[in-house]
C-alpha cells in the first residue's frame, strides 16, 4: 500500500464528507431548492435549517465517533470482532433509557431529555463498573477487561429485559425502538450535547496513533518499544467510552458502523493508524449520514430505524470489498 | 565474578531481583552484572525463569522487587520510553502475524525516539535503513510481514530492536526455530552488532553449545534461583551440568577451536 494511494483515498473520503454534508439536507419528502436555504423564510427554510441540518450533522458525528471507538477497541483488544459496545456501554445506556421510559421520567436539563440523561448515567455506570471490576485483580489485562465487559453487558441486558417485562405495551415498544438506535434528532440541542463527548474522546484517541499501531501488534511488543501499556490503555478506554456514551445517550446503540467502518478503512488505507484514524472518522461519518438519509426517505413519511439500514447497506459493501478488493488487510 | 572488573563499569547491574506471579515465586534474589559490550547467555531447564528474567529487565513484567541499574542509573526512575532507548527485546518466536510491511514495522519501532506530535524525520528513516543494512533485510523492506518465513521474521525483529536505538539487546531463544542456514545468519548478525556497535547481548538459550561457543559469561537458573554465574569453561564442571540440567553430557574438544562442546548421546548398544 503506497502512501500516495492512502493519501488519495483520505482526500477522496474528505471530499465525500463535504458532499454528503452539503447534499443530504436537501433530500427528503419536502423538496427544498437552494434559493430557499439562504434568504428565504417560511416552512421550507425552517425544515432545512432546524430539522434536516442538525439531523445530518448528528448522523455524521455519531457515525464518526462510533467508527473511531470501534477502531480503538479493535486495536486495544487485538480482536476484529470488538465493537464500540463490547464493554457494555450500550447495555448500561439502554438500561438507563429503559428505566427512564418505564418510569416516565420527564426531567430535562439544559435542553437534554430525561431519557438521554438516564442513558448517559447508565453508560457512565457501566464503564465505572467494568473498569472497577477488572481492577480488583491487578494487574489489569485486556482479557479481564473484555470478560468484565461481557459480564456487565449480560447483567444489564437482563435487567433491561426485566424492565421491559414489567412495562406495558407502549413502554416496551418505546424501549425496543430505542434499542434499535435512531436519529430522530429534531434540533441543534442534541448535536451540541454530543459534540463535547465525541470531540474530547476523538482527540484522546487520535493523540495515541503511534501507540495504537504498536498495541495492535501486541502488548509485550508495545512495552518493549517503550509504550507505557497500562496508561495508554486507560486513556484509550476512557476516550472511547466518552465517545460511545455521548453518542448512545442521544442516538441509542446504532449497530454495524462501529465494527465495520474500521475494517472497510483497513482494506482501503492499510493498518497504520496515522492514516486509519482520519479515514475511519471520515468514512464512519459519511456512511451513517448516507444511511440515515436513506432511512428517513425510503418509506417516507415513515422512517426505518437507521440501525437496520447500516447493516443492509454496509454488509454487502464490506463483503464486496473483502472478496474483490485488491488486497486483504 | 565481575566484581574485580572495575575498569569498565557494568552496563547492567541487577541486585536481588525477585518476581512472584499468582502466588508463585518465579525468580528469587537473582543478582548479576554484565560489562559493556558483553555477551551473556542465560541457560537452564524449562520453567527456570529465563524468559521471566528478560521480561523483568524490559519491564514487560513490572511488578518485581530488587534493583536494576543501567549504566549506574536506576531503572525504577526511568519511563518506559527511556528504558526502550537503552534496551531492545526480541521475544520468542510465535506465530502471530502483523499486517504491516517490514519498513512500517521498523519505523513504528522508532517510537521511543519520537514525541507524540512529531512526524518521523530524516534521522528516523536513517536509523531504519542502518538497521536493515546491518541485518541484511533491505530486500524485504516492502514485503508484508505475514509473507516472511520464520528466519526472515527473526532478522526483522532484531532489526526492529536496533532501529529502536537500543545498545543492550535481550534475545529470547533467538535461533530455536530456525533452520541451520538462518541460524548461522542470525548468529553472524549478533556477532556483527557486537563488533561494529559494541552492543551488549543477553541471550536466553537451550543450546548449551551456543553458550559455550559464543558467550563470554553464562548464567544458569534453576527454579528461579541463580545456580551459576561465570565463564563458559567453568560451566562444564560435571557437578554444574548435573545440578543445572539434571543429567550428564558427553564432552569432546571441537576439532577447530579445541574447546569442549557437548555432543548428542547415542543409544547404548
Amino acid at each position: 500500500m503506497t502512501s500516495f494511494k492512502g493519501r488519495t483515498i483520505i482526500l477522496f473520503l474528505l471530499g465525500t464528507t463535504v458532499l454528503v454534508l452539503a447534499a443530504a439536507p436537501f433530500i427528503g419528502m419536502t423538496p427544498i431548492s437552494p434559493e430557499v436555504v439562504f434568504g428565504g423564510s417560511g416552512n421550507r427554510h425552517e425544515i432545512f435549517w432546524r430539522i434536516r441540518v442538525p439531523r445530518v450533522l448528528a448522523a455524521w458525528i455519531a457515525g464518526a465517533g462510533l467508527a473511531a471507538a470501534g477502531m480503538a477497541f479493535q486495536a486495544l483488544f487485538r480482536n476484529p470482532l470488538a465493537t464500540p459496545f463490547t464493554l457494555g456501554v450500550a447495555s448500561g445506556a439502554a438500561l438507563g433509557a429503559a428505566v427512564a421510559i418505564r418510569t416516565g421520567l420527564s426531567i430535562a436539563f439544559l435542553g437534554i431529555s430525561g431519557v438521554s440523561l438516564a442513558a448517559l448515567a447508565g453508560a457512565i455506570l457501566s464503564v465505572l463498573l467494568v473498569y472497577g471490576l477488572s481492577r480488583i485483580r491487578a494487574p489489569l489485562t485486556t482479557t479481564t477487561l473484555l470478560l468484565a465487559g461481557v459480564a456487565v453487558n449480560f447483567f444489564f441486558s437482563s435487567l433491561n429485559l426485566f424492565a421491559q417485562y414489567l412495562s406495558d405495551f407502549t413502554h416496551t415498544f418505546r424501549i425496543i425502538r430505542w434499542l434499535m438506535g435512531g436519529l430522530e434528532v429534531t434540533d441543534f440541542d442534541s448535536v451540541f450535547q454530543m459534540v463535547p463527548f465525541v470531540a474530547a474522546g476523538l482527540v484522546l484517541i487520535a493523540l495515541k496513533w503511534r501507540e495504537l499501531d504498536l498495541l495492535s501488534a501486541g502488548e509485550e511488543l508495545a512495552a518493549s518499544r517503550g509504550v507505557s501499556v497500562t496508561r495508554v490503555q486507560n486513556t484509550l478506554f476512557f476516550g472511547s467510552s466518552l465517545v460511545v456514551g455521548g453518542v448512545v445517550a442521544v442516538c441509542g446503540p446504532i449497530g454495524f458502523v462501529g465494527i465495520m467502518a474500521p475494517h472497510i478503512c483497513r482494506l482501503l488505507v492499510g493498518p497504520v493508524h496515522s492514516r486509519l484514524i482520519p479515514a475511519t472518522v471520515l468514512f464512519g461519518g459519511s456512511f451513517l449520514a448516507v444511511c440515515d438519509t436513506v432511512a428517513r426517505t425510503i418509506i417516507a413519511p415513515a422512517e426505518i430505524p437507521v440501525g437496520v439500514i447500516t447493516a443492509l447497506l454496509g454488509g454487502p459493501f464490506f463483503l464486496w470489498l473483502l472478496i474483490w478488493g485488491e488486497k486483504g488487510a | 565474578m565481575n566484581d574485580e572488573n572495575t575498569l569498565t563499569p557494568p552496563v547492567l547491574e541487577i541486585r536481588n531481583l525477585s518476581l512472584s506471579m499468582g502466588g508463585k515465586k518465579i525468580l528469587r534474589d537473582v543478582s548479576f552484572q554484565v560489562p559493556e559490550g558483553g555477551y551473556l547467555c542465560v541457560v537452564g531447564p524449562n520453567g527456570a525463569g529465563k524468559t521471566s528474567l528478560v521480561k523483568c529487565l524490559m519491564r514487560i513484567y513490572a511488578r518485581w522487587n530488587g534493583t536494576v541499574k543501567i549504566r549506574g542509573r536506576q531503572v525504577s526512575g526511568m519511563t518506559q520510553r527511556e528504558l526502550a532507548r537503552e534496551i531492545g527485546y526480541v521475544s520468542q518466536a510465535d506465530d502471530r502475524f502483523f499486517p504491516f510491511t517490514t519498513a512500517q514495522f521498523l519505523l513504528m519501532s522508532r517510537y521511543p525516539n519520537l514525541s507524540p506530535l512529531s512526524r518521523a524525520g530524516a534521522r528516523d528513516h536513517q536509523a531504519v535503513r542502518d538497521a536493515m543494512v546491518l541485518t541484511g533485510i533491505e530486500g524485504f523492506a516492502d514485503r508484508d510481514m505475514r509473507t516472511l518465513s520464520g528466519g526472515e521474521r527473526q532478522k526483522v525483529f532484531i532489526a526492529a530492536a536496533l532501529a529502536q536505538g537500543a545498545r543492550i539487546l535481550l534475545l529470547d531463544e533467538p535461533t530455536t526455530f530456525l533452520d541451520p542456514f538462518h541460524e548461522g545468519q542470525v548468529l553472524a548478525i549478533i556477532d556483527r552488532l557486537r563488533r561494529l556497535s559494541g552492543t551488549t547481548v543477553i541471550s536466553v538459550t537451550h543450546d548449551i553449545n551456543h553458550a559455550l561457543i559464543h558467550a563470554e559469561q553464562v548464567l544458569a537458573l534453576v527454579e528461579g534461583e541463580m545456580v551459576f554465574d561465570g565463564s563458559p569453561p567453568d560451566l562444564l564442571a560435571p557437578s554444574n551440568l548435573k545440578r543445572i540440567f539434571g543429567r550428564e553430557f558427553t564432552l569432546v574438544p571441537h576439532p577447530v577451536s579445541g574447546k569442549p562442546v557437548v555432543v548428542p548421546e547415542v543409544p547404548a548398544r
